[in-house]
């Protein structure tokens, strides 16, 4: 399995949509193969069009707010004293995480296409939020599905989803999470696909979702490549890309820009979710071997029993909390271009205090698991080493856990 | 030797109705229970389709999934689905089984695996909901080998030019999905319709023979009967797990209703 140069990683599949010929590709039900082909016809014919590019990059700058900033944590490289350690802010966007650029586009294709609603699942809530955002911006009807226990933990996000005009359908069915959202979103498409569009929150499902979403989030390393050479003149010679990995969304747009590069000089480090440090249920597929498996329309590693049922998954991180991961990231591991690992949901928080004690970023629940292992790496690194971590997503969702797990003053004080 | 399922349809048309095909999810509510079901509903019964519960099944609705929701909760396995079909078979040796599921558990228990599998306990038939052509196209051979027939799936969806690839391609039983839905969602389109669509299908090849699923309850069976055969499923999960819940012997209700449902396409 290879990694080609100068081909954009979504572009790297086969005919059937699989990449490094066995990850993703579209297992899905018949219905939906004529809906997937109509949006695959339209994403590649408009991924070319310069006036849709434009269009795109006016609403990126102008309503999403880019670039989003890119700065040095002065206190916390002082005080951990190895590497220098840098953020790339994008919690700055509009609404608060990364998960606008696939949102905008999905919604920017549903216009195209004439489709009048738009459905979307959501873990952490900020899927869900986004594309409430972008569909009251674009005038179209939203729904979306959201496991109760993750209406249960992540209201601040429910309640702006319903203020945007979203409805939010509640999914009993499974865990009660992520993975049942986007089953039912799924669900929902089949018997609505005529009038419908979905936009799938992460780089997951079946390919084209996979591709759209990549080539949306890739926004954040193209803005990225701009900073880092403003800042330093060139790109770094040691440079380190750590980001928090669940479906796999904002890691693979944070590191797309810089894939050519060798990985001795820009490597990239994926920090999966390892739940409860007492829990034997984790969110990392990649760090923990799981073996390949049909999740959601696409090969990839999955948790699972050993008769293929997808195992129930633990995390203190909605956002993180899927038994699977994009079938990019599985390409980017067995090629070795990236290096994964995991967080535990203690290490998180633990990581979370640090960021907060030390600087004014208040990284979320899921990139508090990047900062974590970015942090403990940094210490034994040399002064000339780049660290950053993207920070994309802002804590404000996860007020109601943060303050019943570290107490009111980490939430009140920042 | 013709497979049973041919055999099934010729024995249908003879008496002049469509083929009735029940779907019953293996394990629902136990192991014990879903083969006594089968028994009870074999007399009526054309073909016996049993569903391989899976846990994030996105083609499936409430009533199908609460089904496999129990049966996995009872832990029912693969390995126990085999032994089901073989102690039916015992009961009833020419009735036609046919498993249906998602590709994932297939993959885990591996290909070449489940197919001798399925030949030893007897299976004669597989839908396999998330491995669309052409996806499907080498496991379709390989279940060709084996006498098994692998059921295409069409769909309103499907454009004239893939209706024509795929039942080229296909084996002598496809499955055509009546309207845009999950299992056992309300009929929203007229049989009328359903009929016009699916007349338009057989014409591409009137050998082929083709089922409608989707929908179908006892209210709507009898208006449909021009076609080859026909699926009730949800309905027939409703069923069990409306017994279940009153306390009543899902078998005998089952059975009762399976036989009303062969009275309405008589």
């Amino acid at each position: 399995m290879k990694l080609k140069k100068g081909v954009p990683v979504i572009d790297q599949g086969n005919s059937l949509g699989f990449w490094g010929g066995k990850f993703g590709g579209n297992f899905v039900p018949e219905t939906l193969k004529k809906p997937i082909e109509d949006l695959e016809i339209l994403f590649n014919k408009l991924k070319k069009d310069k006036k849709f590019i434009t269009e795109r990059d006016k609403y990126f700058k102008n309503w999403v707010g880019a670039p989003t900033r890119f700065i040095k944590l002065e206190n916390l490289t002082n005080h951990i004293g190895g590497a220098q350690i840098w953020s790339k802010v994008v919690s700055d966007a509009n609404g608060g995480a990364h998960k606008i650029y696939n949102a905008t586009v999905h919604c920017l294709l549903a216009k195209r296409s004439g489709k009048k609603i738009i459905c979307g699942d959501t873990g952490a809530g900020y899927a869900g939020k986004m594309l409430s955002m972008a569909a009251k911006k674009f005038g179209l009807k939203c729904k979306i599905f959201m496991g109760a226990k993750d209406i249960a933990r992540q209201q601040p996000n429910v309640k702006a989803m319903k203020k945007n005009g979203a409805e939010v359908i509640p999914v009993y069915s499974g865990s009660q999470t992520l993975v049942d959202a986007v089953s039912e979103c799924m669900r929902f498409w089949v018997a609505n696909c005529d009038t419908t569009a979905m936009c799938v929150g992460s780089t997951v499902g079946p390919a084209v979702f996979v591709r759209i979403c990549g080539w949306s989030t890739s926004q954040i390393s193209r803005e990225l490549k701009v900073q880092l050479i403003y800042e330093f003149g060139s790109i770094p010679k040691k440079l380190k890309l750590y980001n928090c990995v669940g479906g796999g969304s904002s890691s693979f747009g944070f590191w797309n820009e810089f894939m050519d590069y060798d990985k001795k000089q820009v490597e990239f480090i994926g920090v999966e979710a390892g739940g409860p440090k007492k829990s034997k249920k984790h969110a990392a597929p990649l760090t923990y071997g799981s073996k390949i498996g049909i999740l959601h329309g696409a090969a990839q590693y999955v948790n699972q029993n050993s008769d293929g049922q997808i195992e129930e998954t633990e995390s203190i991180s909605a956002g993180l909390d899927y038994p699977g991961i994009s079938p990019l990231h599985c390409f980017l591991k067995d090629t070795k271009r990236a290096r994964y690992t995991a967080a535990s949901d203690e290490e998180a928080l633990n990581a979370y205090k640090l960021v907060t004690k030390f600087e004014d970023l208040r990284p979320s629940l899921e990139p508090s698991h990047a900062f974590f292992v970015a942090l403990k790496e940094a210490k034994k690194l040399s002064k000339d080493t780049v660290v950053v971590i993207n920070s994309c997503g802002d804590a404000y969702k996860d007020r109601g856990i943060l303050e019943q797990r570290l107490g009111k003053k980490y939430v009140k004080s920042n | 030797m013709s497979n049973p399922i041919s055999v099934a349809f010729k024995k249908a048309r003879a008496e002049n109705r469509p083929a009735l095909l029940t779907y019953t999810v293996a394990g629902d509510s136990s192991k014990k229970q879903s083969l006594n079901i089968l028994k009870a509903i074999s007399k009526n019964a054309d073909i016996l389709e049993l569903g391989v519960p899976h846990n994030t099944p996105v083609a499936d609705g409430s009533q199908i999934q609460t089904s496999a929701y129990r049966a996995i909760k009872k832990g029912i396995k693969i390995n126990d689905i085999f032994r089901i079909v073989r102690d039916f078979k015992k009961f009833d040796k020419n009735k036609p089984i046919i498993l249906m599921g998602y590709y994932n558990m297939i993959f885990q228990y591996g290909a070449n695996n489940f197919l001798n599998k399925c030949k030893t306990s007897g299976v004669n038939g597989l839908i396999v909901v998330d491995l669309p052509w052409p996806e499907n196209k080498d496991f379709a051979k390989k279940c060709k080998k084996k006498s098994i027939y692998f059921i295409q799936l069409l769909s309103p969806t499907t454009t004239s030019k893939r209706l024509k690839e795929i039942i080229q391609n296909s084996h002598p039983m496809n499955y055509f999905i009546s309207m845009l839905s999950t299992t056992g969602g309300k009929l929203k389109v007229s049989p009328l319709e359903i009929l016009k669509n699916y007349n338009r299908i057989k014409k591409i090849n009137p050998k082929k023979e083709i089922v409608i699923g989707f929908g179908i309850t006892d209210k709507t069976i009898g208006k449909l009967k021009s076609a080859d055969g026909l699926v009730v499923g949800s309905a027939i999960c409703k069923e069990i797990t409306r017994s279940l819940n009153s306390r009543q012997n899902p078998v005998t209700n089952v059975g009762k209703l399976v036989r009303k449902l062969k009275n309405r396409i008589k």
